[in-house]
């Protein structure tokens, strides 16, 4: 079409983006790249903080201690179990509040008999005390890995029931859906995020700041159509912000193995198991949210006398985004169609569906269908405000 | 008879003024008429220049007719287009220079004058040849690479002038397009603006600068305060004083009549 002019505004602002290396430093590769040092780093200190660090060896006493629960303990703690006297708990106690020890475990007399099997249930039971420094993180995790064998010790003599004392696997979830429900929790609240700081990087600049520029003025003694200004600003900001959006999905995917800890327990992270099928939804959902992103963004900024005002106005939108976002974090996606007639709250369903292996294309095309729907109000909105010397020349 | 290609009829442009807006202006009145029933025509072929003091409402006028303002009232046509009701005509009609135009910083004059191009629809080896014929009238070519963020005052004045033209529109409306540029450079515009006129395309300026109507101007309308004081031929508007002492006439009279 030789009157179209969208092609023209598209190619003006791919050249004022990509031509400006900083500018796709900062809003496509930076984003990526910190999510992905961020949220590893995140995941080695949580790593640190929690897990029993390798090479650490705990320093551990005990009083009474009989030798098959000393053989057990030392066991399940890797580490040498010293004897002591009951006489010197005080001085060893100070030493785990010092963090010089880290636990002292002190028995009753007479503790063999727990240990032996030869204890009756008695109603004044018998108290084995484990003293611990719940400030210092080796201390409190050998303290609960000792209770806990300890406790699971008591559960057996008595011996009423056993849960899960076989040999075979119990946890009858695929490796899959096991990943899913992780990406299903983290990923569409992070998308959400993603997608809007990514049309926060580039639509109030290209709408509020050309205003604030008296570029666009420019633009509009033009004979240029308001609509294809719309469009062709549209258009070209949701391709950079889907790129950027992309990059920082790309970072969160790659590290969120790391951020879980679940690289030890060798479960597949890797989000290899998702079908192109599942991508494509995935695709289409977020383009279509992209787009209606941009447009809102747009339009808000096109009130706005500069990028500052705009960034003000545009943050209790950011915060709703946001709240939906986490929608998609708390039980599972509806199934009733007419839930994803609702903007943003069905792009972020619709993810969570999809990485949960749950999606339903219907929704799906509801989804995206309402999403252009809106962003097609928008643009209309959009080029009436282009029209409106209100709103375009505001002092 | 030469055709009319620029008709104002009874043009108004109020503003209404924000709190703030009073209080700067130092006015108690909640709109201020910038523009008030303006009546006249420019005929093709000829210089129309605009004559007024600051805040006259030449610049309000010229945003009018250029389709970057809707009048409150009245009417304008440009070449047969209604200002109001056919803006998109309006627009490929005319070449509009205002200082409230502003260029892309990150762009060339070289990549900007392409972008325009483009927008008006004009075909690219027709604004390939029309680009080395304007930059090099006007000494474009050695800054033609710089990003305007980079030019000079006069560098953007020209850039943006040459821009405003590139689809070699019949009607030219330029608004003070000498202020801010060097004699050297002025004469370049003026001489430009002479050349136009050569060549039967319609102008019309704006200005302050007396000596710029007389050396330019056909006809000449003075505007004071939003009215039209009088829009006749330079000689006629004159006559056999000076623009100057005529000027001042008119300004001393529009002052007692508004007591
Ligand atoms: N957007 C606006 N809102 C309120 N008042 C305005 C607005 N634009 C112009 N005015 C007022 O209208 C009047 C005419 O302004 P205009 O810019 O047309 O004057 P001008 O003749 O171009 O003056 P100058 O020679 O200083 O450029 C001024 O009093 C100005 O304050
Ligand atoms: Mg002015």
């Amino acid at each position: 079409m030789k009157n179209n002019k969208i092609w023209a505004i598209m190619r003006k602002e791919f050249a004022r983006f990509f031509g400006d290396k900083r500018l796709v430093f900062t809003s496509i590769l930076l984003p990526g790249l910190l999510i992905y040092f961020l949220y590893s780093f995140m995941g080695s200190a949580m790593g640190d903080m929690f897990g029993n660090e390798d090479g650490y060896v705990p320093v551990c006493y005990a009083v009474n201690v009989p030798a098959n629960a000393e053989a057990m303990l030392e066991a399940a703690l890797g580490t040498d179990i010293q004897t002591i006297d009951a006489a010197e708990t005080e001085s060893y106690k100070q030493q785990i509040t010092a963090s010089e020890a880290d636990l002292l475990m002190v028995f009753p007399e007479g503790a063999e008999a727990l240990f032996n099997g030869t204890a009756v249930p008695a109603e004044d039971a018998p108290m084995i005390a484990l003293y611990f420094n719940s400030a210092n993180t080796e201390s409190l995790a050998v303290y609960q890995t000792a209770a806990a064998v300890l406790d699971g010790y008591e559960s057996s003599v008595t011996n009423l029931f056993d849960i899960n004392m076989g040999d075979e696997s119990y946890d009858l979830a695929t490796e899959e859906e096991a990943a899913g429900q992780i990406f299903a929790m983290m990923m569409p609240m992070l998308l959400m995020m993603f997608m809007f700081s990514g049309c926060m990087a580039v639509a109030p600049e290209s709408i509020a700041g050309e205003k604030e520029r008296g570029t666009i003025a420019t633009l509009l003694i033009t004979p240029i159509r308001r609509s294809h200004l719309a469009l062709g600003k549209i258009f070209s900001l949701g391709v950079i912000a889907v790129l950027s959006g992309v990059s920082s999905t790309v970072g969160t995917v790659l590290a969120l193995p790391k951020l879980m800890n679940f690289e030890d327990s060798g479960l597949n992270m890797d989000a290899s198991f998702y079908g192109i099928t599942d991508y494509l939804m995935l695709g289409c959902v977020i383009v279509s949210t992209v787009l209606l992103l941009v447009a809102l963004i747009s339009c808000i900024s096109a009130f706005a006398k500069s990028v500052k005002e705009a960034g003000t106005a545009l943050t209790p939108v950011m915060l709703i985004n946001m709240l939906i976002g986490v929608t998609a974090m708390l039980g599972s996606a509806p199934t009733n169609p007419v839930m994803y007639c609702i903007p943003l709250y069905n792009s972020a369903q619709c993810m969570s569906a999809i990485f949960s292996f749950a999606a339903d294309p219907v929704n799906i095309a509801v989804t995206c269908g309402v999403n252009l729907a809106v962003m097609g109000v928008m643009v209309f909105l959009l080029t009436r405000m282009f029209d409106s010397e209100k709103v375009m020349f505001s002092v | 008879m030469p055709r009319e290609l620029i008709t104002v009829n009874d043009l108004t442009k109020e503003f209404v003024l924000s709190t703030k807006q009073r209080k700067l202006n130092n006015t108690s009145e909640k709109v201020k008429i910038a523009a008030n029933k303006l009546n006249f025509s420019v005929y093709e072929g000829e210089v129309f220049g605009l004559l007024g003091p600051n805040g006259a409402g030449k610049t309000t006028t010229l945003r009018m007719l250029s389709t970057l303002i809707k009048p409150t009232s009245g009417e304008a046509f440009v070449d047969g287009a209604s200002i109001v009701r056919e803006p998109d005509r309006v627009r490929s009609r005319i070449g509009f220079l205002t200082s409230e135009l502003k260029l892309e910083q990150f762009f060339t004059p070289d990549y900007l004058f392409d972008f325009f191009a483009d927008l008006h629809g004009v075909p690219a080896d027709v604004a390939k040849a029309r680009k080395a014929e304007m930059f090099s009238r006007f000494g474009i070519n050695e800054f033609a690479g710089v990003k305007v963020a980079n030019l000079s005052t006069g560098m953007k004045q020209k850039a943006s002038l040459v821009i405003s033209l590139v689809h070699d529109p019949d009607v030219v409306i330029f608004d003070e397009p000498t202020n801010g540029l060097d004699i050297i450079t002025a004469k370049t515009v003026t001489d430009f603006l002479l050349d136009l006129k050569a060549e039967k395309k319609t102008v019309m300026i704006s200005t302050h600068i007396f000596s710029l109507v007389e050396k330019l101007c056909d006809r000449v309308g003075i505007i004071i305060d939003g009215k039209m004081a009088v829009c006749d031929s330079l000689d006629a508007v004159c006559g056999g004083i000076s623009l100057e002492d005529r000027f001042f006439e008119l300004y001393n009279d529009a002052k007692e009549a508004a007591k």
